[in-house]
């Protein structure tokens, strides 16, 4: 589940509140987004690739809390980790041409 | 059901909209749908529950989709889809969808969608990254003029003399009430995978479904949802392809394998005790082909696994009607058995592409293409027929839906979902089937069914609405289940472990407080003069 929106990092463009897909955010007045129904994320790690600042990160672990400190998450390079892997930037996809997906069929047929 | 305050006035909702073509549900089959619909001349009005683009199974995954040109490669893709259907796939069927798929992805690359290319320069369009394809479609349909309701949960239809004329909802973010009238709607809200945890099926609770049996609709291959996602345990990254790569281990380390798919290994395993994979199969050639889908690993390098190395435990998260086949009647046009309603995607059954096996993938990316185009095409063209006199019908909503419900019954709430979920998740309930649980978990739905319909003026409208769809997805599931007295594809009846050549024909179900659940030709004969 969602586990941290960084203070540091977040400009309050309230783009996560928006794109959850499960309403997870709730926008502040002058202030990041609070994660007000953390119960209700399904960690999909989408938030992650709408945040413009790399602001957010996402558990996988989903039935669960699992307390994180951005320092850790910075220096194990975690911090946006997924949307470089899927080459989105500044919140738009910018990967799409380069998935080497098709490489996995080309093995068997699965 | 039907409540009794006429909408007209609509003086109970804040935002009152009206359109050509209403599309509720924002995922693959409805972006299709409202941009044909569009593309045909109708104003569209797009719903979602939540984000068109990040909301259902295709944002959240990667999805395969067939690409089979006319000829020699089309051939191949219908056999194949003949062998894995078990005797309900239709070949003409098949041959339109993926015809039609293969219409649409060339006009995706022509729109400018940015296909991957193999080394070969060959351009792939055998796989989409759900997140990036649904964007592209976002703005697509705001370039054409549709408008999109995002966080706007239906909780309804409105009819008008027996033909649906709309539907209301309430807005996520601020509660309040909304409506559209619309000529035609569209139900393409995914299937039902009841909060199991399986990747990007939180929204999908059956909500179309509800509405549309609210308004006479019904159902087809209910009894083809023994379907279940591989996943890391406690991680929602229900990712079954590279699983073709893993070896399975009890905790023992000794290999669990042999007959079966992946799938029914990892089942197989789990009767015993716990199961782990580690994707040690895959070449660098197929790992390099993995990282093509990072979710994938999200929870390997955020946990600090080498999943092709590191054993790591598994478990399987249930995916109902999403990987599973059934969904709402609909003919060759995509229209339901209700004038004015129609339906797209995981939401109509998907029998006749996917038969008695998982439709996950290919087939039902595919599939949501073709009946996306199909219902917006055909929506449009209806809509269009009544013109602007549909605005002035009278519609009633047709599932009395409490869209001012407030209540702070979360704990009873949250025992009807622990209830509904005991008579669906769990492996002896929904992947090894029998009689006797059948029939216990028949008679505990019923009682569950009763207790959703307790909940519904108790708790706020949408939460209350998702557990009495997903009720009376549980029951449609339930009496089919016990309808096909036989194994076949993804309905295991471990009573009964034989395929029968008889019962080679579709179980229809449907109904609300009494379920019923019937072979289609016995359905057929009922129905005649």
């Amino acid at each position: 589940m969602i586990e941290l929106v960084s203070d540091t990092r977040c400009i309050e463009c309230n783009i996560c509140v928006k794109a959850c897909p499960d309403n997870v955010f709730d926008a502040v007045p002058n202030k990041p987004p609070v994660i007000a129904r953390k119960a209700d994320c399904q960690t999909c790690f989408l938030c992650e690739l709408y945040c413009p600042t790399d602001a957010l990160y996402v558990s996988p672990i989903m039935d669960a809390d699992d307390p994180v400190v951005e320092q850790d998450l910075i220096e194990a390079g975690l911090m946006g980790g997924f949307a470089r892997a899927m080459g989105w930037s500044n919140a738009k996809p910018r990967g799409t041409h380069t998935d080497p997906t098709y490489r996995m069929f080309e093995d068997r047929n699965p | 059901m039907a409540s009794t305050v006429d909408m007209t006035a609509s003086s109970q909702s804040s935002q009152n909209l009206i359109a050509d073509v209403l599309v509720i549900g924002g995922g693959p089959a409805g972006c299709w749908a409202a941009l044909c619909a569009r593309e045909a001349g109708a104003t569209v009005i797009l719903a979602e529950k939540g984000y068109v683009g990040t909301s259902g199974a295709t944002a959240a995954g990667n999805s395969s989709i067939i690409d089979a040109a006319p000829g020699a490669p089309r051939d191949k893709a219908i056999a194949q889809r003949e062998a894995k259907g078990l005797g309900l796939v239709r070949a003409d069927v098949v041959d339109r969808v993926l015809e039609e798929t293969y219409i649409q992805l060339n006009r995706l690359a022509d729109w400018g969608y940015r296909f991957p290319t193999i080394e070969d320069g060959t351009p792939w369009r055998g796989s989409m990254r759900g997140v990036d394809y649904l964007r592209f479609l976002r703005q697509r349909l705001i370039k054409n003029g549709v408008t999109i309701l995002d966080q706007s949960p239906a909780l309804e239809l409105l009819t008008s003399d027996g033909i649906v004329s709309g539907a209301r909802g309430v807005r996520r973010v601020d509660g309040e009430g909304w409506q559209v009238k619309a000529g035609a709607v569209v139900i393409a809200s995914g299937g039902c995978a009841f909060l199991s945890g399986a990747l990007g099926t939180r929204n999908l609770t059956g909500d179309g479904y509800l509405m549309a049996a609210e308004a006479g609709a019904s159902f087809s291959g209910m009894d083809f949802t023994g379907q279940y996602g591989i996943a890391p345990l406690h991680c929602s990254v229900t990712k079954g392809i590279v699983y073709y790569w893993a070896t399975f281990t009890d905790e023992a380390g000794t290999i669990i394998g042999g007959k079966g798919d992946r799938q029914d290994a990892v089942a197989a395993g789990l009767k015993n005790g716990r199961v782990f994979a580690v994707l040690d199969k895959a070449s660098p050639r197929v790992q390099s082909g993995m990282r093509g889908q990072p979710n994938v690993f999200m929870p390997f390098d955020r946990q600090g696994i080498d999943p092709f190395t590191q054993r790591f435990e598994v478990g399987l998260l249930y995916e109902g009607t999403v990987r599973g086949n059934g969904g709402l009647i609909v003919g060759d046009d995509t229209a339901t058995e209700i004038p004015g309603l129609f339906a797209a995607g995981d939401a109509a059954s998907r029998e006749a592409m996917a038969g008695a096996s998982s439709g996950g993938g290919g087939p039902n990316s595919s599939w949501a293409v073709a009946t996306g185009r199909w219902s917006g095409v055909n929506a449009a063209n209806f809509a269009m027929k009544i013109g602007l006199m549909q605005a002035k019908r009278i519609s009633r909503g047709a599932g009395g839906a409490d869209l001012r419900a407030v209540g702070s019954a979360q704990a009873d709430a949250n025992e009807v979902v622990i209830a509904i979920q005991a008579e669906t998740l769990p492996l002896d309930r929904g992947f090894w089937r029998t009689a006797d649980r059948l029939n216990a978990s028949a008679a505990a739905l019923d009682t569950v069914w009763q207790d959703a319909l307790d909940l519904q003026h108790r708790i706020d409208p949408i939460r209350a609405r998702e557990i009495l769809a997903m009720a009376a997805t549980a029951r449609w599931i339930n009496a089919s289940a016990r309808q096909r007295k036989e194994t076949r594809g993804i309905q295991r009846r471990v009573d009964i472990p034989g395929t029968d050549p008889e019962q080679s024909g579709s179980i229809l179900s449907g109904g609300l407080g009494a379920i019923w659940a019937g072979s289609s030709r016995a359905k057929r004969q009922e129905s005649r003069p």
